[in-house]
């Protein structure tokens, strides 16, 4: 028996919707972590039942949780309270203490500031875990201040790969309004050692050696609110995706423009074509055909709801350019929610599932590939982040 | 004993309810308490001071004896009173956000 389970980070708590494959009739449990903010939870492939969720607050910072029985229940990851103090060095899964060794690629120290200082790295908060493909107990974090880190005994700790912001543009980095966020991590499927990651308001960059060493991969993003519009940095890259088959095809929705590179980054081609609007946060590709592509217009970086209170999805079939907008179950008029960019995922079951989450919080999900929507709930919290599980 | 209070979300990551007792070795103060606290319940580590720097958390504030200690020294000696756990140490949250 096939089914699905989707995990939804909120502004004040994380829920699991769970549904069989007719993906009719929903289970809603949660809030968990209620009050937390949860940036986004995701499962591991190699382990469907194994969870991790980044919970934080302003007061209190960050926290890890783990859950190895699909989210019924879930641990901080040696958390434990210790009967008699101080045995062993526990307490570390939310600790992300940047890498400033010299061995390990000198990383500087400031990146440039809203008013063009420079700035030290502070770090506030886990903005997406990227579970391994082949192993429950490593996972990667995108945070902010910008910076990946990973864990490989299962978040009990974590440690920067600090050739990222080692590798030379650090301090050319600067914070989109959301902050100097890493929020896109792509493992490649068919080459462990290569990876994906985009940074606002930085852009995006890929390692082929594991995480040792970066390179930026910009040339032919164009934007026109920095300085130098083609400039090697200084892009805010809103989120990439790829379909597992072709890991070098890359898509991007950047704060305007949406972007297609067929040479894993090495060089990008705008595909907006005849979308109405080219802001947006969310981009995804369907699960069987790689050359279909969702987003979900914006009417512009001030105004964050879509265009004339019409919430659409747009659907393209030919890997962009050519999109038509998918309408039918959602709300047509007076709607000004926003989708933020973690807030879209695909299932891969047969009729391929689309999800995503509104900052209204809705969740809306389609059975038939964008034809036909409905909500699974109305009135969570603000939706931070959507991911699927396709349990089978 | 120390008394310990703890804002409500704190409670809930430690699993604990109402007051938390601790023994502390030494002479009370700010960072004796949130050394032992942090020992008996690792959840609580970056929780109350940031992990790297060791800084108070901006939101949150410490008092005694009705008197606020957040900008104490972090080894000057707490109130007789809460060393000999007849008053509380008091772990307060800010009163704002959304």
């Amino acid at each position: 028996m096939s089914g699905v389970r989707v995990l939804v980070g909120t502004h004040k708590g994380a829920f699991i919707l769970t549904s069989d494959g007719e993906r009719e009739k929903w289970d809603v449990s949660g809030p968990h972590f209620a009050g937390w903010e949860i940036y986004h939870l995701k499962g591991s492939p190699a382990d469907p039942n194994r969870l991790y969720a980044s919970q934080t607050s302003g007061w209190f910072g960050q926290i890890i949780q783990r859950s190895s029985d699909g989210g019924k229940t879930w641990e901080i990851p040696g958390g434990e309270t210790m009967p008699t103090p101080g045995n062993m060095p526990t307490g570390q899964s939310n600790k992300f203490a940047y890498d400033t060794s010299d061995a390990t690629g000198k990383p500087l120290t400031t990146h440039q500031w809203y008013d063009g200082t420079q700035h030290p790295w502070e770090f506030k908060r886990v903005w997406h875990l990227e579970p391994s493909l082949t192993d429950p107990d490593t996972v990667y974090a995108g945070v902010e201040d910008a910076a990946l880190f990973r864990t490989t005994d299962g978040g009990q700790s974590w440690h920067e790969l600090a050739g990222l912001r080692g590798h030379g543009t650090g301090p050319k980095w600067q914070p989109g309004a959301g902050g100097l966020g890493l929020h896109t991590i792509s493992l490649d499927p068919s080459n462990p050692q290569r990876i994906f990651i985009a940074i606002s308001a930085a852009g995006a960059f890929r390692t082929e050696d594991g995480g040792k060493t970066w390179r930026p991969i910009n040339q032919g993003l164009r934007s026109q609110y920095i300085p130098d519009p083609n400039a090697e940095i200084g892009h805010c890259v809103h989120r990439m995706a790829m379909h597992h088959s072709r890991p070098g095809v890359l898509f991007m929705q950047k704060h305007w423009d949406v972007m297609r590179s067929d040479n894993a980054g090495d060089l990008w081609e705008e595909v907006s074509g005849n979308l109405p609007t080219d802001f947006g946060f969310v981009i995804d590709v369907h699960a069987h055909e790689p050359e279909t592509i969702y987003v979900v217009p914006i009417k512009s970086d001030s105004e964050h709801f879509p265009l004339d209170g019409q919430l659409r999805v747009y659907r393209s079939r030919t890997g962009g350019n050519e999109w038509e907008p998918l309408t039918k179950g959602l709300p047509q008029s007076n709607c000004y929610v926003n989708v933020l960019r973690d807030a879209m995922a695909i299932d891969t079951l047969d009729s391929c599932g689309v999800y995503f989450g509104t900052t209204g919080g809705q969740v809306y999900a389609s059975a038939d590939a964008g034809d036909n929507w409905a909500p699974i709930v109305r009135d969570l919290p603000a939706v931070l982040s959507v991911e699927v599980q396709t349990l089978r | 004993m120390i008394q310990v209070v703890l804002p409500a979300h704190l409670r809930t990551l430690a699993q604990v309810d109402g007051e938390v007792e601790i023994d502390v070795a030494g002479q009370v103060t700010l960072r004796s308490i949130l050394d032992a606290l942090e020992a008996r319940y690792p959840v609580l580590r970056g929780t109350i001071r940031d992990h790297v720097t060791q800084e108070r958390r901006p939101f949150l504030r410490f008092f005694a004896c009705q008197e606020d200690w957040s900008h104490e020294s972090a080894d000057a000696p707490l109130p007789p009173q809460v060393a000999a756990g007849k008053e509380p140490f008091l772990i307060v949250g800010a009163i704002a956000g959304g």
